[in-house]
């Protein structure tokens, strides 16, 4: 039996941080993910986990500690938002590229500048192609479920690469929503003990960590980082399906929602995806047939299956919470067009920029989305690729 | 899927605790078995400054995930901000908006701009001194939209309430009592405007 409760995001993620009990916990506080480090050190003092809470006095030294708590064969944790993703950003990659399975809770909120502390993507778009596992999560539940599934995907021996799990901030990191919690006894024996291959205590078994890798191994040790986060895709697969096994809720690369006959698509991620379905259910009691996309697993970035699911689709929008600043369409707007080109689905595909530092995202603006979708279906014609919604002076 | 979906609106200014009020009512429609959810505005939090928190309820899970527009009830904690603040912007003419405050009715219709929905009123600073000696407007509001808006059975909502004020206030239990009789008084002092 689950245990009903009504938690923030932020909650959800310290308990079952708490249900996961790490070797070392190394945080600074950010808005809008202080409330995590912050409910765990709570849990430290009060002694309902044996974790290692290290305060450190900066980001770059959060992820440092933790690289070094998982070298020498420690499970380890942070959390961050933003500007703090960006303070690690040096060692982001050295996690990754050292082949050190940390999990992070990422509370999305925009970067610096100008500075605002509210939610867009920019923060996880900076870290897209560093290397690490990123989930995304439409709400408290899938936050909390996201996080207890990473440390079994980071972990597995094909992976060996860190993990984020991302929330958008203070949409769902500061709302008090339902939701369902496994009993502690069940997390720890789905989650289990670490037992790396290779560590630095490992006394019988001498090894270095971070040594130069020059012209004659990097590319090839480069090579071994990119097949091991091919691996992922099927590891987050086989964990997501022990995963309903043992709570009944199903999770893949991504989610349909009434994908089957739909012909108007939207591809979102995080809490717009909760928006868009009260939308589409509105739309198809008009007999519109309108479908929703919902990326969880962005990296790795599920192209083949992406392109398969868009396949018969008459107009898609891509909706993107970070701005390229590319002049060319923005993060998930070109990786859905790559994958879609590459596997030779080619279907009218538009970009829609929305969001930006908290911006709020109303069920109006999806409803316009779907009605310039139906536009495009009938004509074909896509006129202008690159698009806002609540940006003022457009509506 | 039945839409039973309840919508409330919480203005107040920083410090007066609109946001812990809005988050107790998720609470304690949560304890009926309801689907919640319970969310601020955060904006540039400081004390005084207007601040907005909002309240959903249903019997069925909650997807959306925007601000409200079109609430079916509106809380004023802090009637100086009737002026300034749109309180009645989107809100439903079969709902109706709670505001603590002590102005006359004419007043109260001119700030409100014809809202032809229901008014009501409570003064929560009366309320709040008789029963805990200070003026802390958010216990009694809560009562008056529990109210207001029939979330629940008075006698469930007390029951309910004494339960989370003694988590709440594990660290200040003598306060308990204060606050629960801030709710009771706050549910006989519930006022309707003529409109």
């Amino acid at each position: 039996m689950s245990i009903r409760e009504r938690l923030s995001g932020n909650e959800a993620s310290a308990i079952a941080m708490k249900q996961i009990n790490p070797d070392v916990v190394a945080a600074f506080p950010i808005t809008p993910s202080t409330e995590i480090p912050q409910y765990f050190s709570t849990f430290v003092s009060n002694g309902s986990v044996d974790t290692e809470f290290v305060a450190v006095e900066s980001e770059h030294s959060a992820m440092s500690a933790c690289i070094g708590a998982e070298a020498a064969g420690a499970r380890a944790m942070t959390a961050t938002s933003s500007n703090g993703l960006a303070l690690m950003w040096e060692m982001i990659h050295i996690a990754a590229s050292s082949r050190l399975p940390i999990v992070m809770p990422l509370v999305n909120r925009t970067i610096s500048g100008p500075i605002n502390i509210h939610n867009d993507h920019s923060d996880a778009m900076g870290i897209r192609d560093s290397g690490w596992i990123q989930l995304f999560s439409e709400n408290n539940q899938e936050a909390y479920d996201n996080l207890i599934m990473a440390h079994r995907i980071a972990e597995n021996k094909d992976v060996m690469l860190p993990l984020a799990v991302c929330q958008d901030g203070f949409i769902t990191s500061h709302a008090i929503e339902n939701i369902e919690l496994l009993e502690d006894d069940k997390v720890k024996e789905f989650v289990g003990t670490y037992n790396p291959e290779h560590y630095l205590l490992d006394a019988n078994n001498p090894m270095a960590v971070g040594p130069l890798d020059l012209q004659p191994f990097f590319f090839e040790h480069k090579h071994q980082e990119a097949v091991a986060m091919n691996n992922a895709k099927r590891v987050i697969l086989e964990v997501a399906k022990e995963f309903e096994k043992l709570t009944g809720r199903k999770y893949g690369f991504f989610e349909e929602y009434k994908m089957n006959d739909a012909e108007l698509v939207i591809v979102c991620m995080n809490s717009t995806a909760g928006t868009t379905k009260d939308v589409v259910d509105k739309l198809r009691e008009q007999n519109i047939k309108a479908g929703l996309l919902k990326i969880r697993v962005y990296r790795p970035f599920p192209a083949e299956e992406i392109a398969k699911a868009l396949s018969n689709a008459k107009a898609i929008a891509v909706l993107d919470k970070a701005t390229g600043l590319n002049a060319c369409g923005a993060p998930l707007f070109t990786d859905i067009t790559s994958a879609m080109f590459v596997n030779k689905t080619f279907v009218p595909t538009v970009n829609y920029v929305y969001g930006l530092g908290g911006r709020d995202t109303t069920s109006k603006q999806i409803e316009k989305v779907y009605s310039d979708l139906a536009q495009i279906a009938k004509t074909g014609i896509v006129d202008n690729p690159y698009r806002n919604f609540g940006l003022r002076g457009d509506e | 899927m039945t839409n039973d979906l309840l919508e409330i609106r919480w203005h107040g200014r920083g410090g007066q605790g609109a946001k812990t009020a809005s988050l107790l009512l998720a609470d304690a429609a949560f304890n009926t078995g309801k689907y919640i959810q319970g969310f601020p505005e955060y904006g540039p939090e400081r004390m005084g400054a207007p601040i907005t928190a909002y309240n959903r309820i249903s019997n069925n899970p909650i997807r959306i995930h925007s601000n409200i527009y079109e609430p079916d009830y509106v809380v004023v904690v802090d009637d100086t901000l009737l002026e300034s603040v749109d309180v009645t912007a989107g809100l439903k003419e079969t709902g109706a908006i709670v505001i603590n405050t002590t102005k006359s009715d004419e007043y109260l219709k001119k700030v409100l701009k014809g809202y032809k929905g229901r008014i009501y009123t409570i003064d929560a600073k009366k309320v709040s001194i008789e029963a805990l000696g200070k003026y802390f407007p958010n216990t009694p509001m809560l009562a008056a939209i529990v109210k207001v808006a029939n979330i629940m059975d008075e006698k469930e909502f007390l029951e309910d309430m004494k339960g989370s004020f003694k988590h709440k206030f594990a660290k200040k239990p003598e306060v308990i009592d204060g606050n629960m009789k801030a709710l009771e008084l706050a549910l006989n002092s519930i006022k309707k405007i003529d409109n």
